[in-house]
C-alpha cells in the first residue's frame, strides 16, 4: 500500500495555481524527496497532504485517510516550514505540551529529545535556541510517538554542516527502521545522498517522478585523445557511433567506466595519444536544472 | 478534549502574559475598590485633600464592607476588567498564528475544533480562577476595612455571592469570548488588542455619546456588549458613571435579565464565530 497518494491536487490563489495537478506517490518505508526550487509548491503540497491547507481540486489519500483526519494525523509526525513553538516555554515543556496534544507520555518526549541530541539544553527556554536548535526541536516535536510517516520541510535549514549530516544520519536510520520519511529540499546533495525515489516539482507542477539513479541517467566516459577523428573512429567501432559524441574537444562515450581500460588499450593500438580518461556521472544537480528548465520554458 | 485542555493548561499556566494580566487586574481591583476609597474616606481626617463629608462618607463606608463584596466584584469588569481579559483572549489565541503553534498543534493529531476547545476550556479555567481570586481579594480587604473601622461584619449571602460571581463570569466571558474572536480574525496579538481596546474604551462610549444626540443610534448602542456588561453591573447595585461614586463602564440602560440574556448571545456567537473559522480557515503560518 502506498503510504501518500495524490491525484491531480490543486491548489489555486486566485488565478495562480500553487500547486498544479500533482499526483505522487509515496511507498512504504522509503524515503522520498520531494524537489524544487523555492516557490515551487512543495511546502503548499505537503500543508495540503496533513490538512492545514484545503484543496481546490483533486484529491489525496495519507496512511489510508484523507488529510486531516485524526486518526491519520495521529500516526504523522510533522515539521513543515520551519518550527512553531511557544517562545516562553522550554523545548521540555514544548514538547510536553505537544505530547498532551498527541497522547504520548514523557518518556517520548525523553526518547525524542536524545534521539535530536538536545537533551542537555531542554531545559533552556526556547527563545534562546540558536535556529538550528529550534530546527532540531522541530524535528523531535516530528519524531514524538514514532509516527509511520514523517512529514519533514526543509529538515536541514539552519544546520551547521556536521548538523546536517546528523540529520540526514537521522533520517536514513528511521527509514531503515521502517519509518515512511517525505521529506522537502531545494539540497540536491542532500537528496541524491538519502533520498530512495524523488519527486521534482517546478511552477506548481510535478515534473518528474523517479529513483535518483533513474533521473540521474547513465554514466558516460570521457575520453581526451590525439588525434581526435581517429581515437572516435575507434571509439565508435568498440561501443557503437550512436554512443560516441565530441563534447569541447572531447568524446564523450555512453558507457560505465567498466570499458575504459578495454578502450585505452584499443586506442594505444591504433597509435591515439591518450591524454585523459575519466568516467562522468551526472549530478542530481545537472538532471534537476535541466528538468526545472525545460519546465519552465515549456 | 480533555487531552487538549491540559496541554492548553501547562503552556497558559506557565505563560508570563496570564499572570501579568491576572495580576493588573486584582491591583486594580483593590486600588480602585479598597485603597483610593479608603483613602478618601480617611481624607476627613484631614490626610488627604478634598474630604467627602457626611452622607458621601458614610456610603463610600458601606461600599467597602464585606456585605458590599459581590458588587465590588463586578463594577469594574464592564470595561476595564473586561479590557483586560480581552487582552488575554486575543494574545492567547492571536500569538499562535505568529509563533506558528498552531500549524504544529493542528498535526498533532485532535481535530481543530478539540484543540480549539482546549484553548477555550483552559481560558475558562484561568477565568474562573481570577474571578474566584478577586471574590476572596475583595472580602478579604473589606473585612480588613471592617474591623479596621471597628464596624461589625457582615458577609455578602449566599445568593448575592452567586448573583456577583454569575454576572462577573458572564461579563469577563463575553469580553474573553470577543478578544478570542479577534485574535482568530486578525491572526495575530497585536490588532486585536489594539482594535479590542478601542471599541471596549472607546468607540462605545463616544457612539453612547452621539446617541443622546441622535436618538435612532440609541436602539443600537443599547444592545452593544459594553452595554449589556456595564448594565448587568448596575442591576446588580453598582453605581452608574453618573454618580459621584460611580465606576465608568456601569450603566442601567437595560434591565438585569435584558443584560444577560444579551451576554449570553454574544458569548455563544463569538465563540462558534471562533470556532467555526478555526476549523474551516487554511493555516498558512
Amino acid at each position: 500500500m502506498n503510504i501518500v497518494e495524490t491525484h491531480e491536487l490543486t491548489k489555486r490563489y486566485g488565478d495562480r495555481a500553487a500547486v498544479d495537478h500533482v499526483s505522487l506517490t509515496v511507498r512504504r518505508g522509503e524515503v522520498y524527496g520531494f524537489l524544487g526550487p523555492n516557490g515551487a509548491g512543495k511546502t503548499t503540497t505537503l500543508r495540503m497532504l496533513l490538512g492545514l491547507v484545503r484543496a481546490t481540486s483533486g484529491r489525496a489519500t495519507v496512511l489510508g485517510q484523507p488529510p486531516g483526519a485524526p486518526t491519520g494525523l495521529a500516526r504523522i509526525g510533522a515539521l513543515v516550514e520551519g518550527p512553531g513553538f511557544y517562545p516562553y516555554l522550554s523545548g521540555r515543556a514544548n514538547l510536553r505540551v505537544l505530547a498532551r496534544y498527541g497522547r504520548h507520555d514523557d518518556v517520548a518526549v525523553e526518547a525524542a529529545l536524545e534521539l535530536v541530541d538536545l537533551t542537555d539544553r531542554a531545559s533552556d527556554r526556547y527563545k534562546s535556541y540558536s535556529l538550528g536548535m529550534k530546527q532540531r526541536l522541530g524535528v523531535a516535536a516530528a519524531l514524538l510517538g514514532q509516527p509511520d510517516l514523517l512529514i519533514l520541510d526543509e529538515p536541514t535549514n539552519g544546520l551547521d554542516p556536521a548538523g546536517m549530516a546528523d540529520m540526514r544520519d537521522l533520517i536514513r536510520t528511521l527509514a531503515d527502521h521502517g519509518q515512511t520519511v517525505l521529506l522537502s529540499s531545494h539540497l540536491l546533495g542532500e537528496v541524491q545522498q538519502i533520498c530512495d525515489r524523488v519527486g521534482v516539482i517546478s511552477g506548481g507542477r510535478l515534473l518528474t517522478e523517479s529513483t535518483v539513479a533513474e533521473l540521474r541517467g547513465e554514466a558516460s566516459l570521457l575520453i581526451r585523445a590525439d588525434p581526435l577523428p581517429a581515437a572516435r573512429s575507434v571509439a565508435e567501432r568498440i561501443v557503437g557511433s550512436a554512443h560516441v559524441s565530441t563534447v569541447d574537444g572531447m568524446l564523450r562515450l555512453a558507457t560505465g567506466g567498466e570499458r575504459a581500460a578495454e578502450l585505452t588499450r584499443a586506442l594505444v593500438l591504433a597509435d591515439v595519444a591518450v591524454l585523459e580518461v575519466r568516467p562522468e556521472e551526472r549530478t542530481l544537480e545537472d538532471a534537476f536544472f535541466e528538468m526545472t528548465h525545460e519546465g519552465a520554458t515549456s | 478534549m480533555i487531552a487538549s485542555l491540559r496541554a492548553e493548561l501547562i503552556r497558559l499556566g506557565r505563560w508570563p502574559t496570564t499572570w501579568v494580566l491576572g495580576g493588573t487586574w486584582l491591583l486594580l481591583n483593590l486600588t480602585f475598590g479598597y485603597v483610593f476609597n479608603y483613602l478618601s474616606y480617611r481624607s476627613a481626617d484631614g490626610t488627604t485633600v478634598g474630604p467627602p463629608t457626611g452622607a458621601t462618607k458614610q456610603i463610600l463606608l458601606q461600599e467597602m464592607m464585606p456585605a458590599n463584596a459581590p458588587v465590588t466584584l463586578v463594577q469594574g469588569l464592564p470595561m476595564f476588567g473586561g479590557a483586560l481579559v480581552l487582552i488575554l483572549g486575543a494574545v492567547a489565541v492571536g500569538s499562535g498564528y505568529g509563533w506558528g503553534t498552531w500549524k504544529t498543534v493542528f498535526t498533532t493529531g485532535p481535530r481543530r475544533i478539540t484543540a480549539m476547545g482546549g484553548t477555550l476550556g483552559a481560558l475558562g479555567v484561568i477565568l474562573v480562577g481570577l474571578v474566584a481570586a478577586t471574590f476572596v481579594l475583595d472580602l478579604a480587604a473589606s473585612y480588613t476595612v471592617a474591623a479596621v473601622e471597628s464596624q461589625s461584619v457582615t458577609w455578602p449571602g449566599f445568593v448575592d455571592s452567586v448573583q456577583g460571581l454569575g454576572a462577573a463570569l458572564l461579563i469577563c466571558g463575553m469580553w474573553l469570548a470577543a478578544g478570542v474572536l479577534l485574535g482568530t480574525l486578525t491572526r495575530g496579538p497585536a490588532l486585536a488588542v489594539g482594535l479590542g481596546l478601542v471599541w471596549s474604551l472607546v468607540v462605545e462610549n463616544l457612539l453612547r455619546g452621539v446617541a443622546n444626540l441622535l436618538g435612532p443610534l440609541e436602539a443600537v448602542t443599547d444592545v452593544l456588549p459594553g452595554t449589556a456588561a456595564g448594565s448587568l453591573a448596575g442591576a446588580l447595585g453598582a453605581l452608574t458613571q453618573g454618580d459621584p461614586n460611580g465606576t465608568p463602564g456601569v450603566t442601567t440602560t437595560i434591565t438585569g435579565t435584558a443584560a444577560v440574556a444579551l451576554l449570553g448571545a454574544y458569548l455563544i456567537a463569538f465563540l462558534v464565530a471562533s470556532l467555526t473559522l478555526t476549523a474551516r480557515r487554511d493555516v498558512t503560518s
